[in-house]
């Protein structure tokens, strides 16, 4: 299977990127060899091998539920790119 | 630096018999910053006021015939993905160019019951993403062996500072090899522990199934030391193993007589460098002298473990980025359009080309209609890999080969061929994707670089690897090679 650069602007979309059309060139050509390098896993049979998504038995970790304190909202904000009001400030998402 | 060159405890005996003291320490490892860090560029950041403050008070518990840590005024360095109360942690990247964090990285807190001292922050690729430390979006950090070539990656610039004598040790990050190749590029010790041993609470995650915190030492007792300090279960990380943690540096006996030693002959096939393969060869020779016997053994499925590591890293690595929008901490780029346009502004103007590729193949590869294709077969392939170092340690106590298939490479030779550069790393992935302990350790050179040989053990037997690391180290003299600054 091949990637184009409509596909390449796809997952850009995604992906949340935005590319120049210099790197969806790029990118095009890089993906197509890297994926047509994984097509290699095809060469395994693995239709009973069971998937393995974590080396150690991991399972739920639950906590007691305690009241502790919490950060403040001058900590929490510290690093905001913009706030307002003690609030994370974002561009309206409604026209 | 003479200084970093004594065993730890020398430097303990010395501070304690008040011929060296924590801020002597302090000040020789900034000196020697200030002497070569311009050639080398291991540091994006530096604790000056903080360090020199801890050392105060480290020399009060000193005066005062307090009690010291394990780690009691070592001078460390910090890969900046491992984020640091009130120093900036940028990952090496734009994107978090500004990033104070609010709190510390359970490792950090684990340092500071040892009573280290954090000298600064260092370079990496960005994210963690590379072989090279070329892909800082700040600069490449450089080897101290030859000031043309890369210190590895992603951990380079831990890699640099420890060789070069800047910092005592330093904490790297591994996920498909990124300490243990960095630290074989630079000829030091580079130790990465069992998944789940170390706690991955504030280390900035690029794959969560992999990543794991590490030391690189100048040799295997500090490393054993290290590991001894912030190996542990913590409550913070749900993928924390709940192990006993047994005494690391009673494990350094010397003696390897009767260990069991298994040499796939996958890593010394096609693709190494003769002169790497000399030098591991050589290694099995005196191995072999100290009583340990060692036989070809085969991981089968090695030639499919760069496809299946590119795969599962760049989806997990595509799924933790997506948390860098702009919104709440890093860079945000300015005239938005909408919600929509910041994300995707201020992730493009923030992230680099590497962490753009891997984020463009983990979607694609999570995508609909592909995820079975790829992503899940990656996972199938993953189980076979690890079923392979099983079916060896059935038999075998080690696993030894190269940690790389070349010594380090020149700055810029493979920065245009991804794909050649995640071939660098064919003898690390397998081993980060079994999850289990692996060190690298000097073994010789090759062309006057270095050469690193690995030493790779079952789950959470660490006190063996570095047992026969250790012994490795009694009787060889590359370890005691450093660099001309």
């Amino acid at each position: 299977m091949s990637i184009t650069i409509k596909d390449v602007e796809h997952v850009a979309n995604l992906a949340r990127l935005e590319l120049s059309e210099q790197e969806k060139e790029q990118f095009t050509g890089q993906l197509n060899a890297i994926l047509k390098y994984a097509e290699k896993l095809n060469e395994l049979q693995t239709d009973d091998v069971e998937p393995t998504s974590h080396v150690l038995p991991v399972h739920n970790v639950m906590r007691e539920d305690v009241v502790r304190e919490s950060v403040s909202n001058e900590t929490a904000l510290r690093n905001a790119p913009d706030e307002e009001d003690g609030q994370f400030k974002v561009p309206a998402v409604l026209e | 630096m003479a200084l970093f060159d004594l065993r730890l405890q020398d430097v303990h005996n010395q501070l304690k018999k008040k011929e060296l003291s924590v801020g002597d320490l302090v000040d020789a490892s900034y000196s020697r910053i200030a002497a070569t860090d311009a050639s080398i560029r291991s540091f994006l950041t530096l604790n000056e006021e903080g360090a020199r403050a801890a050392a105060a008070e480290l020399d009060g518990v000193l005066a005062s015939g307090g009690e010291q840590g394990l780690l009691f005024g070592l001078p460390a360095g910090i890969k900046d993905n491992i984020v640091t109360e009130g120093l900036l942690t940028t990952c090496a990247s734009q994107f978090l160019r500004n990033y104070d964090p609010i709190y510390n990285a359970s490792v950090m807190n684990k340092l500071k019951s040892a009573q280290s001292v954090t000298i600064g922050k260092l370079n990496m690729d960005e994210f963690a993403m590379g072989g090279s430390n070329e892909n800082s979006s700040f600069y490449p950090t450089r080897n101290p062996w030859n000031t043309e070539y890369v210190p590895g990656g992603s951990s380079g610039g831990s890699a640099a500072s420890v060789a070069a004598g800047q910092v005592y040790f330093s904490l790297g990050s591994d996920t498909g090899g990124s300490i243990r190749q960095p630290a074989a590029y630079c000829g030091i010790v580079g130790l990465k522990p069992t998944y789940g041993l170390v706690s991955r609470y504030g280390l900035v995650a690029f794959a969560s199934s992999l990543d794991q915190i590490g030391p690189l030492t100048k040799n295997v007792e500090d490393s054993a030391y290290v590991l001894q300090a912030i190996a542990g279960y913590d409550a913070n990380d749900s993928t924390s193993a709940n192990v006993d943690i047994p005494d690391y540096v009673s494990a350094l006996t010397g003696d390897v007589k009767g260990l069991r030693i298994g040499v796939p002959k996958e890593y010394l096939g096609q693709g190494i460098d003769p002169k790497v393969k000399e030098a591991v060869l050589a290694a099995l020779k005196q191995f072999e002298s100290l009583g340990a016997t060692w036989e070809e053994v085969s991981l089968p499925h090695t030639e499919y473990a760069v496809a299946t590591y590119y795969l599962l890293a760049s989806s997990e690595a595509s799924s933790n980025l997506a948390r860098f929008d702009g919104v709440r901490y890093g860079v945000r780029a300015e005239n938005p359009d909408n919600l929509i346009d910041l994300y995707r502004k201020s992730r493009s103007q923030g992230f680099g080309p590497e962490v753009k590729r891997r984020i463009m193949l983990g979607t694609y590869a999570l995508s609909s209609g592909y995820y079975d294709a790829y992503y899940l077969k990656a996972q199938k392939v993953r189980t076979l890999i690890k079923q392979d170092f099983d079916n060896v340690f059935n038999d075998f106590d080690l696993i030894i080969g190269p940690t790389a298939p070349t010594p380090a490479f020149r700055i810029g030779e493979q920065v245009g061929d991804p794909l050649t550069m995640y071939l660098n790393d064919i003898c690390t992935i397998p081993v980060s994707l079994a999850g289990i302990p692996a060190i690298s350790v000097p073994c010789g050179f090759a062309d006057g670089l270095p050469v690193g040989l690995q030493i790779i053990g079952k789950a959470f037997d660490e006190r063996t690897v570095l047992r026969a690391a250790h012994a490795f180290e009694q009787h060889t003299e590359h370890h005691k090679q450093r660099p001309q600054l």
